[in-house]
């Protein structure tokens, strides 16, 4: 068996990334407590060269290295920027937070680059191993991540939780990818889609099998009814940056490999898998959208919000069309846009020994600051779905691929959900402008924060009135 | 001509925003001046309209004026069709609108609301103008709810009274029932020929009669009678018959030159004019016709007879017009249109008169209304006793007066008719002479003749909007703005009958007014007139003549020479009396079934419907369902690790039994 030496080039941004996380971890030990800032800067830095470098070895064509296992493609480098830019969103909320509470270590933004590794990975994976590789990198950095706050009980009790959950899924996904591996003899996508293509019309029990587990696995990724209790409660215990962190750009990373392994390479089992996504996303819908009515808790809230926007990402995804991708990608990034926002809005209130995660925190916000107020409107506007926000495109372009497959049910069952759901979020509206606020001062936050802070809430209306941007960007980005 | 209808039409309209917008700037000369121009301008170019199309005979003007909107096809427009019908009614609408503005000078002068007033009957005047001068549905109904609004305005006119409140509510409640009717009706004319236009509409009147349309199941009607019963309900509510009629006389809440304009000579026409004007439909529905025969009928006869019991000087005037309305509605139901016509044209002189005459009596006794409480007023009001004289007989046909000639034409006319209903009529409207003569002498003698009472009773102020006077007065003449107009309406009331021969029997309506071979009363009636002296000669020996007679000496007898009879008949005839005095429990029976019905059924929609249904079950129940539904959901989520792991493998088995089995 020979090895030639791969091409390495498109895995530049990816061997950069690693590069420099391991750099960070030798600095991070030579700095003390107060120069810490440059860890985050040298993160920062990383992303930014990271996307940079994305963009300069970017060719319009798909490239497949390392023997079949590794590929770049418009998809993948259009998913990865937004990672980077999500990802570095994510460390400019946390830093003052971590800050506060004497978090702020080295740890966080190692395992974080980590994370971001795993992402990557798992975006231009090309072959199941690939594949496995980058989800098990990034779980077991978020595993890490959830129980950073070592003297926090909510905090490892979640991170157990996750761990075990996360194994289990883990197991079935590796278990259906086994069955897959046996059944055409290849770990890789387009070798498995040529095999069932081939065999189309004719598939065997345990080729669906397979496919349950698959379907299965993702779907605890993603945080899909039955398989999302974790969500609620590692959302809530993890500390709030690290939510930020799981609930935003982890999801592009999950739609990336939805998109591979079953849009690529089980294609030809469209039939099979869209039944089970329309359980799932029902469910989902339903599930989400009722029980995060109930919460008080808006970590808890927001997490039973991700689950109704997973139903509405897997609508997107079951279309099978190309319509269908473009909107669930479309629905995707939105999404991450938003529960940055949202969950950067807790960062931005809570101070040091106290944490703006109960929903009563938000009373009475515009007295106290009305452009965060505003801000968090927008946000929340967009997350119900209300015209102009972008929010609003994001469904309306998903239902849209819905009713063109002939779904129109479906279509209107999500609407209804959605409609349900729109009140937990002007639930929050209305605490902030029509309630009495507490006597609580608010923390005086840095002008990066809320620079940036401002920029993630009017995005929502400025993509919210030009949406063809983000729209072409998707559609490009999904190919012809 | 063109551009004299226009300005016959615009010259009250302008007069009206003038006195109405800039009332306070142009002060009370300024807007009685402005309003009295542009309506005597409408008036002397009604008379060239006139001269115009019934002297000179010139051809019938139909043309389109603007156009509001196409929709689907049908046009919405505003236009002028001018014939000897409409230049008739101009003239009859412009000079007693003018006459009663002159009035009103007087009758006003120290009210308040001056301009506001002028205002009012000025725009009212336009709105009745564009309803006659239509040649087309939209256009007619817009003055048919135009002139309802004005109405509306004027009998609230006094707004801080109660009853006026109360009076112009009833009206506008009683008139959308039958506008309900009239709209309906417009939308089965639109709905076959898809034409508003008259012309286009009354073309198809034939196929119309052919269509039926199938409103309750298993019962087929004719669309065109269907349509004209319909349009009818809207005559029926805008002209107060039976039994729409309840509003009318509680209109009498309005100022007294209102009554006589809107609630007598003009307004309350319309009905009568819109059924003369769609004579080629109701003609060929022979059912609608004898509906419209014996809802006159009724009115006619029943209505005199509760004018009897009243001891409102307006309120006497008020069932007089009721009747004199129905009398209108059974020449329209017995094919004689042409004879309804001209009873509307000597009753608008002859009823304009009388209410004028009775505000003039009102303003001598300080606005006492109760004719119990006068008596004797001759010697004071001359000029008033005159013309109510010549009013009263013009009112119950005396031979030589307006009213005669047209009254017998429509009781002759009814007696030829071979329309079903057509004997029941007869003898209402036969009966209906006596009763008429009756009731009016019995308010004529006993204002202007017998003993002074006003001097005896103890005067309470109960229609005191002006509360300026004291008594010890003694009652005068009015001023000659009254008395003028008084006098100008007197000479038609008696001239205006010598028309009657070409009105009846020559030509006048020709190619207007459209009467099938088989219903032409008038023109069997017509073979017998030689001339007004046989026509006079031949009504002097008539049944009518002679109840008319009877009903006068009964008056005099009953209230002037033995007083005694009435309190004995009041005793003996008790119930009857009662039945009278409550005009048939009408407006007990409206208020118990509909308005508390009406009450009723929203506070139960509200209770039930709104409240129950859609508030708790929709609204509220779904947000309680919805909070019950998370409140339950949310104990899913236990916490337990086992039971996580236990609900993915669940969810797995569901999967794989779905999709592999």
């Amino acid at each position: 068996m020979s090895f030639p030496i791969p091409d390495l080039v498109p895995a530049i941004p990816e061997m950069f990334v690693l590069a420099m996380a391991c750099t960070i971890l030798v600095v991070d030990l030579f700095l003390k407590d107060d120069r810490r800032d440059v860890t985050y800067g040298l993160t920062q830095f990383t992303l930014f060269g990271a996307l940079v470098l994305t963009w300069i070895v970017h060719v319009p064509e798909a490239r497949v290295t390392f023997s079949g296992s590794f590929i770049a493609d418009p998809l993948s480098d259009t998913l990865k920027s937004f990672i980077y830019v999500i990802a570095a969103g994510v460390f400019l909320y946390s830093r003052p937070y971590l800050k506060e509470r004497g978090l702020f270590k080295g740890e966080y933004y190692v395992l974080g680059l980590f994370a971001v590794l795993g992402m990557l990975v798992m975006v231009s994976a090309y072959s199941f191993v690939t594949l496995y590789l980058g989800l098990e990198l990034l779980s077991l950095c978020l595993y890490a991540l959830v129980a950073f706050d070592r003297d926090s009980g909510r905090a490892s009790e979640a991170a157990m939780k996750y761990f075990i959950l996360g194994a289990l899924a883990s197991g079935m996904l590796l278990y259906g990818m086994s069955f897959l591996y046996g059944l055409s003899g290849s770990l890789e996508i387009p070798v498995v889609a040529e095999y069932l293509i081939a065999n189309a019309g004719q598939f065997s029990v345990p080729l669906t099998f397979a496919l349950v587990f698959v379907v299965v696995g993702l779907a605890f990724k993603l945080g899909a009814v039955p398989f999302h209790m974790w969500v609620p409660d590692v959302y809530h215990g993890a500390p709030t940056p690290v939510t930020l962190l799981i609930g935003s750009a982890p999801k592009i990373a999950g739609f990336a490999i939805i998109m591979r392994l079953l849009a690529d390479g089980l294609g030809a089992m469209h039939a099979d898998w869209q039944g089970m996504l329309v359980l799932l996303a029902v469910l989902s819908l339903a599930v989400g959208n009722l029980i995060a009515i109930a919460q008080t808790n808006i970590k808890r809230m927001l997490a039973y919000s991700t689950i109704s926007h997973v139903g509405f990402l897997l609508l997107g995804i079951l279309a099978g069309t190309q319509e269908g991708y473009a909107a669930a990608l479309f629905y995707t990034v939105t999404y991450a846009i938003m529960a940055m926002g949202g969950f950067g809005m807790i960062i931005l209130l809570s101070r040091q020994g106290f944490e703006a995660e109960n929903l009563d925190d938000f009373k009475g916000l515009n007295e106290r600051n009305p452009w965060l107020a505003f801000m968090m409107l927008l946000l929340m506007f967009s997350m119900a779905g209300v015209p102009p926000t972008v929010g609003f495109y994001a469904k309306l372009m998903v239902l849209q691929a819905v009713v063109q497959i002939g779904m129109t049910w479906l279509a209107v069952y999500a609407v209804i959900f959605s409609i349900v759901g729109a009140f937990y979020y002007l639930r929050v509206v209305k605490l902030m402008y029509f309630d009495k606020p507490a006597d609580e001062p608010l923390p005086v936050r840095g002008l990066d924060v809320t620079v940036v802070m401002s920029v993630n809430g009017l995005l929502m209306v400025v993509l919210g009135i030009f949406p063809g941007i983000l729209m072409s960007i998707a559609a490009l980005a999904v190919g012809p | 001509m063109h551009n004299v209808y226009l300005a016959i039409v615009l010259a009250p309209l302008i007069g009206a925003i003038a006195a109405g917008l800039f009332g306070r700037q142009i002060g009370r000369i300024g807007a009685h001046t402005v309003t009295i121009l542009g309506v005597a301008l409408s008036c002397l170019l009604s008379l060239v309209v006139f001269q115009h199309h019934v002297i000179g005979e010139a051809e019938v003007y139909n043309a389109m004026v603007y156009t509001w909107m196409v929709s689907d096809g049908i046009r919405f427009e505003i236009g002028f069709l001018i014939d000897n019908l409409t230049a008739l009614m101009m003239l009859v609408v412009t000079f007693v609108s003018l006459m009663v503005h002159v009035y009103t000078i007087g009758y006003m002068h120290d009210d308040p609301g001056y301009q506001r007033f002028f205002s009012y009957i000025s725009l009212f005047t336009f709105s009745m103008l564009m309803l006659v001068m239509s040649n087309n549905f939209m256009q007619l109904f817009f003055g048919w709810e135009a002139v309802g609004v004005v109405s509306y305005l004027l009998i609230g006119f006094w707004f801080k009274r109660p009853t006026a409140i109360y009076a112009n509510m009833k009206a506008f409640l009683v008139n959308r029932v039958g506008d309900f009717g009239f709209v309906l009706g417009i939308g089965a004319i639109l709905l076959h020929t898809g034409s508003l236009d008259y012309w286009e509409v009354f073309g198809q009147a034939e196929g119309m009669a052919r269509e039926t349309i199938g409103i309750l199941p298993g019962a087929e009607w004719s669309l065109l009678t269907v349509a004209c019963i319909l349009l009818f309900v809207g005559a029926m509510g805008k002209s107060a018959q039976v039994p729409l009629h309840v509003w009318l006389p509680d209109s009498m809440e309005g100022p007294t030159p209102i009554s006589a304009l809107i609630h007598a000579a003009t307004m309350v026409t319309a009905g009568i004019f819109m059924v003369a004007r769609m004579s080629p439909l109701f003609e060929y529905s022979e059912a609608a016709l004898s509906f419209v025969l014996i809802i006159g009928a009724l009115t006619a006869f029943f209505m005199g007879l509760v004018g009897i019991v009243q001891n409102d000087i307006k309120r006497v005037v008020a069932y007089s017009t009721l009747s004199q309305l129905g009398y209108m509605t059974v020449a329209l139901g017995a094919s004689a249109y042409a004879a309804g016509i001209f009873h509307l044209m000597t009753h608008a002189f002859f009823k304009a008169l009388l209410f004028l005459a009775a505000g003039s009596v009102i303003i001598a006794m300080h606005h006492e209304q109760d004719i119990r409480r006068m008596g004797g007023l001759r010697k004071y009001m001359p000029i008033t006793y005159g013309v109510s004289l010549v009013g009263s007989l013009a009112l119950i046909g005396f031979p030589g007066f307006s009213g005669f000639f047209s009254k017998d034409g429509i009781i002759e006319a009814v007696h030829a008719s071979q329309i079903p209903g057509a004997g029941f009529a007869y003898l209402l409207v036969l009966l209906g002479v006596f009763v008429t003569a009756f009731y009016s002498f019995r308010m004529f003698f006993l204002v202007f003749h017998g003993e002074e009472r006003f001097r005896h009773v103890q005067h309470d102020d109960a229609h005191g909007h002006d509360a300026h006077h004291g008594h010890g007065h003694e009652p005068h003449e009015s001023p000659w703005v009254v008395t003028l107009p008084l006098i100008l309406l007197a000479i038609p009331s008696v001239l205006a009958g010598y028309w009657v021969g070409p009105i009846l029997f020559g030509g006048f309506f020709d190619g207007v007014i459209f009467v099938l071979p088989e219903h032409d009363v008038l023109g069997k009636l017509g073979a017998d007139y030689h001339g007004i002296g046989g026509y006079i000669a031949h009504g002097l020996m008539a049944p009518p003549f002679w109840l008319a007679m009877a009903g006068l000496g009964a008056a005099w007898y009953i209230y002037m020479k033995n007083p005694a009879i009435a309190a004995r008949a009041h005793e003996r005839f008790g119930k009857l009396y009662e039945l009278l005095d409550h005009k048939y429990w009408f407006d007990e029976i409206y208020a118990a079934v509909f308005a508390r019905g009406s009450v009723k059924l929203g506070s139960t929609l509200w209770r039930f419907g709104d409240a129950l249904f859609i508030d708790d079950i929709l609204v509220n129940g779904t947000a309680k369902t919805v909070g019950r539904l998370a409140q339950w959901a949310r104990h899913s989520q236990t916490g337990y690790l086992y039971h996580y792991a236990f609900a993915m493998i669940i969810g797995l088995l569901v999967l794989i039994t779905a999709f592999v089995f």
